[in-house]
């Protein structure tokens, strides 16, 4: 019996016989290899690639991923106190709606003209992002939170032309270590509690280039020196970087109205899904100041007139800032990054608007207030500061025999994904808007039971 | 009817409305004969009768008519729908007449340059004469050197003040040139007939000319529609005496009037002769880490060597001469200074551990032999091949579309020597290998 | 019973059938695209409108939360509310689906324009996957029980693209192509800080036709860069890397085929070389489409590679991001990997933060999964076989396209004439410029009057007026003679009507920037605030 010839793959249209051999017919080629023979043999593969049997139809492959997906679980979101840098809250359905078109999520590289649509977007990014961030410049988004804070320590290195940089309170272990492996060829960190007068020492020593700070903190805390601090590095010359979760700004200042020089941060709690923590964009705001405007490296979109009265055009400012004018001379690089990331977040604002923006503030800054107490009644239990403002995260330490990843694996039964352990007796614990006072209860509940 | 002021939009010129409506505007054409004569004989473009001379003796022809019949054909091809055609005057012969012949059209001849060689002072009168006609528009067929003459003769031309330093370097950030003076915004507005160049020399620096013939045509159409505004727009004076001896010298000229027409006017040049700052800074610093504090270091002629010594801080180094440097420091506040200036050839052999810093010459690639014979074999011998540092940006290199950078130094067992690959200074702490070859 | 059609005697020719029959399409499409002319998101603001809500806190927990004023202080409280629009949600919804159709995405257009970015077909069942709450809604530090499925992802795409590159080890973390340059760049750093060559070996050698984040990556890790030029054939040239190589060359990033779409054949060459200097190698598999199933990294000898998932393993490129990088290692660079890595004991996948000497992280958790996903999927559909004919055909459809091409005036194939290309050509337009004027950025935007367009190259242009082409394996026959007859007709109207060219484009959402403001800065408008000050002269209301 014959074998059915085989059919066509979906994605390769020119894969089918009777296309390869009309376009090889009309080259005047005998074969696809004869295009390869600038490959030598002796690089060449001598058998095929040892991988698992193709999933040709579209439903043997629906049925293999639905078997991988069926191990994941996805939470409930009041039965997830999970935060630390990956934030559950609301995405408005627009949001996706927006951010899944096809003409958004394929489109790349063209010109402002064709790609009018995206560069309007991003550049309504750019705008409504320095609303809230009270700057008059923001990048096109850097990969993540971790590389804006690298790049506007290396943007302040540039612009001061000294070499160390002060990083004062709590900062997270991961964004720390990006920050070391992306700034250490060239610059030295110091770490310093987040007090004026350590941070007042480390000037004093000279050549400090920046002060950098985070507006929560690691713990989620709102440190209330940051103005003092910003003050201080500008005593001495030095720029103040601040990281901030930009959904707090509707409420707390943000850091540009106390003289922040660069403001810095990642967007996916502005309409981003958690998406085990692959979904983040960086983004960094300054004044609009010649020479900082510089020293950045990604794109910034600028708005223009066309030919035709009424019409907005855009383009690139000032690109021979950049690695794709310059290659190494530029500064740092640019690449393809996070750019619907900013648009995604461009319109969760245009859809929270003012009102929006403070509303959450409130009610995220409220569940944070009341969690934390609810929990500092449970017996065993007790916070590390409890006279501060928390903004989502806050750490609770337990103090009975259970160790945190005990407790953890305990609210797990239950249906509850507790705080994340931060070392053997505290977790960090996280509510959000999508928390309500009855979430909250059942955890504080949970917890009376199982911290002993 | 609408009345045009001078020096708006439109081409409703006064002398030439009044003869009726059926009969469209006015333009004149001057075609400078023997521009773009050198290009062909690598002589740098035109100026002189000496080079013109030479040129015709090297076999060059005049190009220049056959690129102004081409943008006449183009301004015929392109009116606007309801445009009546517009009447042409011109000079007689190779002045215009032949031009417009060529292109199949006719035209009023209003000045005779006479037999032999043209000169600049016949582009004079001929403009002179087609103003006079009342044209409302004048297309010229040349180079930066027709231009230059154009202006003179315009009544409404702009001359730049004249400075005594007017070497052109470049600023990144708006594109104008440093050392001459900007265009003052409210005091001068566009004045005076537009013109339209025709492009038909070896350089073009000014922004007057169309960025090729066709475009020209096109401009001139656009304006005869009544479709163009008009702006100022420079005239540079590229001086190419010294472009010969390998030396870039541009200056700003003045400032004549063109139909504002974005697209097919070129912006003004800033090409290699104007390498940015930041690449320079780059450049400079690489520079001293590379010699290292301390060092001596020949400075060979050119902008980029020169605007890299502004950038160590030694802004008296010459142009077109060869200095001496000592590098102060290097590192992030990288200095130097002059210690010997325009140094001959037997100065530069008395300095003990010399370094050799050499920029390439635009866009022949010349590194060794052109304008910088002072840098002798001797003294190439004397530093090395290992301290020869070349000095080039990126796009510079990248302009010269793989052909090799040349050297010529006179010894053909040295050049030889000194071929193979080198490593480019193009920036802070980048290089780029390229081939040097005899 | 049928009824007449075409070729029926009893039809053709009757005049009301021949009234009714469509005449057949032009031969390049009268594509007009969209053009709402619309409005900055700014201008929609209507006090009062609401585009969303947001929960009110219960009012038992508000009170707990007490008053904030009195718990900070004042210079930490937002004194006004930021300048953000009040729109109601359908007005934002339509603004930003207005914003959608003026793009041409790859699943709109030919999109074989945009030569090295490799815009390959994204398959819609791969959206699915990545959209599933399963994946949507997974946070990173669950416990790993509730996430088996998303590491056994991310551990098998590790596996399938360990093989598809011959390398040992493969990290999924780096953020996009740059990031994994990036990594690769530190990995190099970390390996040779481990040897006590930190100081002595500074140098990195990369071309001029890589990408220029391989110059710029090396430059921000504090090596020194050197560039190798094309020779006459369009390689590196081998003898300029001989000048170049040392004692300092700490690394060669190379790309090959490089952006030409010519492949050094000599690069297992380059690779020696530089061993025996004693630096390492790292490949940019950016143009790898060309490669699968053919050749690999480590056949040539490479101790390090990257792909770009978003290119070659099919993620869409939303707009310039985000993307996925993977960065790939031999045995002796696999400490240096960024932190965590996936494990698998036979039983249970894990992740691995244990691993002191790593260069640490290069992105928050585990890299952007929602493209792993997505990258896992569309290998899964084609196995060996099917990325063999995804090699195969993407080359096919380069050379055919390079076949159409080269058949219009004006248009040349600089370097190694006569001579195939893999996947990619980098033509210039240098003829057709010299004889009419019109220069190859006017050619990309008229393209964009008929709904395509292309990229031209990076800079500097080493091609003069340069176009680069991609045509990947997603486009059939019928879709890539449009695509050249579309470049044909352009290219004839750059001779026959250059001012129509040099205007364009004229049927796009807007046309020709002025766009002298772009590098003023008294001028530049970043934002909807810098151009209300510095454009419109306006006073911003708080004073300040």
């Amino acid at each position: 019996m014959d074998v059915p010839p085989r059919a066509t793959h979906p994605y390769i249209p020119n894969a089918s016989p009777p296309a390869r051999e009309a376009m090889l017919a009309e080259i005047g080629a005998g074969s696809v290899e004869d295009f390869l023979v600038s490959i030598p043999q002796h690089l060449r593969m001598d058998g095929p690639l040892a991988l698992p049997a193709p999933l040709r139809s579209e439903a043997e492959l629906s049925a293999h991923m639905e078997e991988l997906l069926a191990r994941n679980t996805a939470v409930r979101p009041g039965r997830s106190f999970l935060g630390h840098g990956c934030y559950r809250h609301h995405v408005p359905a627009v949001v996706d709606e927006v951010v899944n078109r096809s003409e958004f999520l394929t489109a790349y590289a063209g010109e402002p003209y064709e790609d009018h649509g995206r560069f309007q977007a991003l550049w309504e990014y750019q705008s409504l992002m320095a609303e809230l961030l009270d700057t008059e410049v923001v990048n096109v988004p850097t990969y993540d939170g971790f590389q804006a804070a690298a790049t506007a320590l290396r943007m302040a290195g540039r612009y001061t032309g000294r070499r160390r940089l002060v990083l004062a309170g709590d900062i997270p272990a991961d964004r720390l270590s990006r920050i070391h492996d992306y700034v250490q060829d060239a610059y030295e960190l110091v770490r310093v509690p987040a007090s004026p007068d350590a941070v007042r020492a480390e000037l004093a020593a000279g050549d400090v280039a920046a002060v950098y700070t985070a507006v929560p903190d690691a713990s989620g805390r709102i440190e209330p020196c940051a103005p003092e601090l910003v003050t201080l590095a500008h005593e001495c010359g030095a720029l103040a970087v601040v990281d901030v979760n930009p959904l707090s700004l509707g409420v707390l200042a943000p850091p540009a109205s106390y003289g922040a020089d660069l403001t810095c941060g990642d967007l996916q709690p502005l309409g981003l899904h958690p998406s085990f923590g692959g979904n983040h964009a960086g983004f960094i705001g300054s004044l609009d100041d010649e020479r900082l405007v510089a020293e950045y490296p990604s794109r910034l979109f600028g708005l223009v007139p066309t030919g035709v009265d009424g019409e907005y055009g855009f383009g690139d400012v000032a690109y021979e800032r950049t690695s794709f004018a310059r290659r190494e001379e530029g500064n740092e690089w640019v690449g393809t990054a996070a750019a619907l990331h900013g648009i995604a977040a461009g319109v969760y604002l245009a859809l929270m608007g003012p009102h929006g923006m403070r509303e959450i503030g409130q009610t995220i800054l409220a569940n944070t207030a009341y969690a934390q107490q609810r929990i500092a009644e449970v017996p065993g239990i007790a916070l590390p500061d409890p006279e501060a403002v928390h903004f989502a995260d806050f750490t609770v330490v337990y103090q009975g025999e259970r160790t945190a990843a005990q407790i953890a694996a305990s609210l797990l039964e239950r249906g509850i994904h507790g705080g994340t352990p931060v070392n053997e007796r505290a977790s960090r614990y996280c509510v959000t808007e999508v928390h309500t006072k009855a979430d909250i209860d059942d955890l504080a509940t949970a917890l009376e039971e199982l911290v002993k | 009817m609408m009345i045009s002021l001078p020096g708006t939009g439109g081409h409703a010129s006064e002398g030439v409305a009044a003869e009726g409506a059926a009969t469209g505007p006015a333009i004149g054409l001057v075609v400078n004969p023997i521009a773009g004569l050198g290009a062909r004989v690598a002589l740098k473009g035109s100026d002189g009768t000496d080079v013109q001379a030479r040129a015709r003796e090297l076999g060059a022809a005049p190009a220049a008519t056959g690129r102004a019949a081409l943008a006449l054909m183009e301004l015929m091809a392109r009116l606007p729908p309801g445009t009546a055609a517009p009447r042409l005057l011109t000079a007689a012969g190779a002045m215009g007449e032949d031009a417009v012949h060529a292109a199949g059209l006719s035209a009023q001849c209003v000045y005779d340059p006479g037999p032999g060689p043209t000169s600049a002072a016949d582009t004079a009168r001929a403009v002179a004469a087609l103003l006079c006609a009342g044209v409302g528009l004048l297309l010229f067929a040349g180079g930066d050197g027709t231009a230059r003459d154009i202006l003179d003769a315009m009544p409404g031309g702009l001359r730049a003040a004249a400075r005594a330093s007017a070497t052109m370097t470049g600023s990144p950030r708006t594109g104008a040139p440093d050392g001459i003076l900007h265009r003052p915004r409210d005091s001068c507005g566009p004045r005076g007939v537009p013109v339209v160049g025709i492009p038909a020399g070896v350089k073009m620096h000014s922004a007057v000319f169309g960025v090729h013939p066709r475009a020209a045509g096109q401009a001139a159409a656009a304006w005869t529609g009544g479709r163009s505004g008009v702006k100022a727009a420079e005239v540079m004076d590229r001086n190419e005496e010294a472009l010969r001896a390998g030396r870039v010298v541009t200056r700003l000229y003045g400032w004549l009037t063109v139909p504002d027409e974005p697209v097919r006017i070129q912006q003004r040049k800033m090409g290699s002769s104007a390498p940015d700052a930041d690449a320079v800074a780059g450049i400079a610093a690489g520079l001293a880490e590379r010699v290292g504090a301390g060092a001596l270091v020949v400075l060979g002629p050119g902008t980029t060597t020169r605007a890299v010594a502004a950038a160590l801080g030694a802004h008296d180094a010459t142009l077109a001469g060869v200095d001496v440097l000592r590098v102060e420091s290097a590192g992030p506040c990288a200095a130097a200074r002059v210690i010997l200036a325009d140094a001959r050839a037997d100065q530069l052999l008395a300095q003990p551990d010399l370094w050799i810093a050499l920029s390439p010459i635009g866009g022949q690639g010349f590194l060794l032999g052109r304008g910088n014979q002072q840098v002798s074999p001797d003294l190439l011998r004397t530093a090395g091949r290992e301290r020869l540092a070349v000095l080039a940006t990126e796009a510079k290199l990248a302009a010269l579309g793989g052909r090799p950078l040349l050297v010529d130094t006179g010894d053909p067992v040295l050049d030889e020597e000194l071929s193979g690959y080198v490593r480019v200074i193009t920036g802070r702490r980048s290089s780029a290998m390229h081939l040097l070859s005899p | 019973m049928t009824r007449a059609v075409n070729g029926d005697a009893t039809g053709v020719g009757t005049p009301d059938v021949a009234q009714a029959r469509v005449a057949a399409k032009p031969a390049t499409r009268r594509f007009h695209q969209a053009r709402w002319d619309e409005k900055l998101i700014f201008e929609l603001d209507a006090p009062g409108e609401r585009g969303v809500l947001v929960p009110a806190p219960d009012p038992d927990v508000a009170a707990a939360a007490g008053d904030l004023a009195e718990r900070l202080p004042s210079a930490l409280l937002r004194r006004t509310p930021p300048g953000l629009p009040e729109i109601g949600q359908q007005r934002v919804l339509r603004h930003y689906l207005r914003l959608s159709q003026e793009n041409l995405g790859a699943d709109l257009n030919v999109d074989v324009g945009q030569g090295t970015c490799t815009m390959k077909y994204s398959p819609k069942v791969n959206d699915t996957f990545v959209r599933d709450p399963r994946i949507a809604q997974l946070h990173p530090a669950q416990d790993g029980n509730t996430t088996q499925g998303v590491l056994e992802i991310i551990y098998r795409l590790e596996r399938l693209l360990a093989e598809i590159s011959g390398m040992d080890r493969v990290s999924l973390q780096p953020a996009a192509g740059s990031a994994a340059i990036w990594a690769n760049v530190s990995m190099i750093r970390a390996c040779l800080a481990a040897r006590g060559e930190s100081g002595t070996r500074d140098e990195v050698i990369t071309t001029s036709f890589s990408h220029p984040s391989n110059a710029a990556c090396a430059k921000t890790a504090g090596f020194r860069v050197i560039t190798l030029p094309p020779d006459a054939d369009g390689y590196p040239d081998i003898e300029a890397l001989r000048a170049a190589v040392g004692p300092r060359t700490a690394a060669l990033l190379i790309t090959n085929p490089e952006d030409t779409g010519i492949y050094n054949p000599r690069i297992d060459e380059f690779v020696r070389l530089v061993h025996d200097a004693g630096g390492l190698c790292s490949y940019d598999q950016a143009n790898a489409n060309g490669l699968l199933g053919i050749t690999r990294a480590r056949d040539a000898g490479f101790d390090l590679c990257h792909f770009n998932l978003h290119k070659t393993f099919s993620t869409p490129h939303m707009c310039g991001g985000p993307a996925a990088g993977a960065s790939a290692v031999t045995a002796e660079l696999a400490p240096y990997l960024p932190r965590p890595t996936v494990e698998f004991d036979g039983t249970r996948y894990r992740l691995d933060d244990d691993r002191p000497e790593s260069i640490g992280k290069t992105r928050p958790f585990y890299g952007v999964v929602p493209n792993l996903v997505r990258a896992y999927a569309w290998i899964m559909a084609l196995g060996a076989d099917g990325l063999r004919e995804v090699a195969e055909t993407a080359v096919l459809n380069n050379n055919y396209l390079v076949h159409k091409v080269l058949g219009i005036h004006g248009v040349s194939l600089p370097y190694a004439e006569g001579q195939p290309r893999l996947e990619q050509a980098r033509y210039s337009w240098r003829q057709l410029n010299e004889e009419t004027g019109v220069h190859t950025g006017d050619l990309g935007l008229r393209m964009a009057d008929f709904g395509t367009h292309y990229w031209t190259s990076h800079h500097p242009y080493v091609v003069p007026e340069p176009m680069t082409l991609e045509p990947t394996e997603s486009y059939s026959r019928a879709d890539l003679d449009e695509y050249a007859a579309i470049l044909a007709e352009v290219a004839r109207e750059a001779y026959d009507d250059p001012d129509t060219v040099r205007t364009s484009p004229h049927r796009a959402p807007v046309h020709r920037n002025r766009e002298g403001s772009l590098d003023d800065p008294h001028a530049w408008a970043v934002t909807w605030r810098g151009y209300r000050r510095k454009v419109l002269g306006e006073t911003s209301q708080d004073g300040t």
